[in-house]
């Protein structure tokens, strides 16, 4: 708990508040499965509805950003008759503590699901030191 | 005298506080809607339906699922969606920071408003969205009635 409000003043102290959107409407933060290896870092999002060309991928500070707009993609002349899903914003932040080689990122949009792949740099990668008797 | 009323009959001095009263029911409909935007727990997938004069339209959201997958059976009024998300193990030596992907079957029946062809309907799956087009039965149609003057 202590640890909690710790991490919460320094965010807090680094950017002011919260990030708002510009945009109108609801944000949402999408599921994700993060998983590491000793290469890479892979990361996994659901953001059903999101075209390749709305995502916006941010990595600066080591903190990763994802963004992405949705539109409802009825058509006009179309009246609702049941809504359990809105249209809005997926957005999420991610501190990433591994060195990441920004340049080799990698990011797939297929079936509304978010590949990311994020290479460790050479030197974040773990080495195996061998051990000799003399 | 014979009076015949088609309404639902209404007294004709209502209360002053009748429109409050009902401006009171409608806020707290709206309320609602906003606080709870969520379907009710475990209704996956979430759907929209919306309706023009010719069709029925039915989007749900399902990432990452594979079109063979899916099964789409549509009957009279009522539409089924069902399928199996898998979300395929990695392979090699990883360790999962966060795992909040759920994967495994699903099913799910949406009742329409009225009877479509069920022999034309089209489905097409694009960016994790899964959308019906479903047409409307002859007899579901709205039809235009012409009012002739004398």
């Amino acid at each position: 708990m202590s640890m909690l409000r710790n991490e919460e003043g320094k965010s807090m102290e680094k950017s002011g508040r919260a990030p708002e959107q510009t945009y109108h409407g609801p944000v949402y933060s999408p599921a994700v499965d993060i998983y590491e290896s000793d290469d890479r870092i892979s990361l996994l999002a659901d953001m059903p509805g999101v075209k390749p060309q709305d995502l916006k991928i941010d990595l600066r500070d080591s903190t990763l950003t994802l963004s992405g707009r949705v539109d409802s993609g009825a058509g006009q002349g179309e009246t609702s008759i049941t809504t359990e899903y809105e249209s809005g914003t997926y957005f999420r932040q991610f501190t990433l503590s591994e060195m990441i080689d920004q340049a080799k990122i990698d990011a797939k949009l297929e079936g509304g699901v978010l590949h990311l792949d994020l290479p460790k740099l050479e030197r974040a990668k773990p080495r195996q030191i061998s051990v000799q008797s003399s | 005298m014979l009076l015949r009323r088609v309404w639902p009959s209404r007294p004709l001095f209502e209360s002053p506080f009748s429109e409050f009263d009902q401006l009171r029911r409608e806020m707290l409909r709206v309320f609602d809607s906003v606080v709870s935007n969520e379907p009710a727990a475990g209704v996956f997938p979430p759907v929209n339906v919306t309706q023009d004069d010719d069709n029925f339209y039915l989007r749900a959201e399902l990432p990452g699922i594979k079109a063979a997958d899916l099964s789409v059976t549509a009957l009279r009024n009522r539409v089924a969606i069902s399928g199996k998300r898998s979300i395929p193990e990695e392979k090699g030596k990883v360790s999962y920071h966060r795992k909040e992907r759920a994967e495994g079957e699903f099913s799910r029946s949406v009742a329409l408003p009225g009877e479509v062809a069920a022999d034309k309907v089209a489905a097409s799956y694009k960016d994790g969205v899964l959308e019906l087009t479903l047409p409307k039965a002859e007899e579901t149609k709205p039809r235009q009635i012409a009012v002739s003057a004398q």
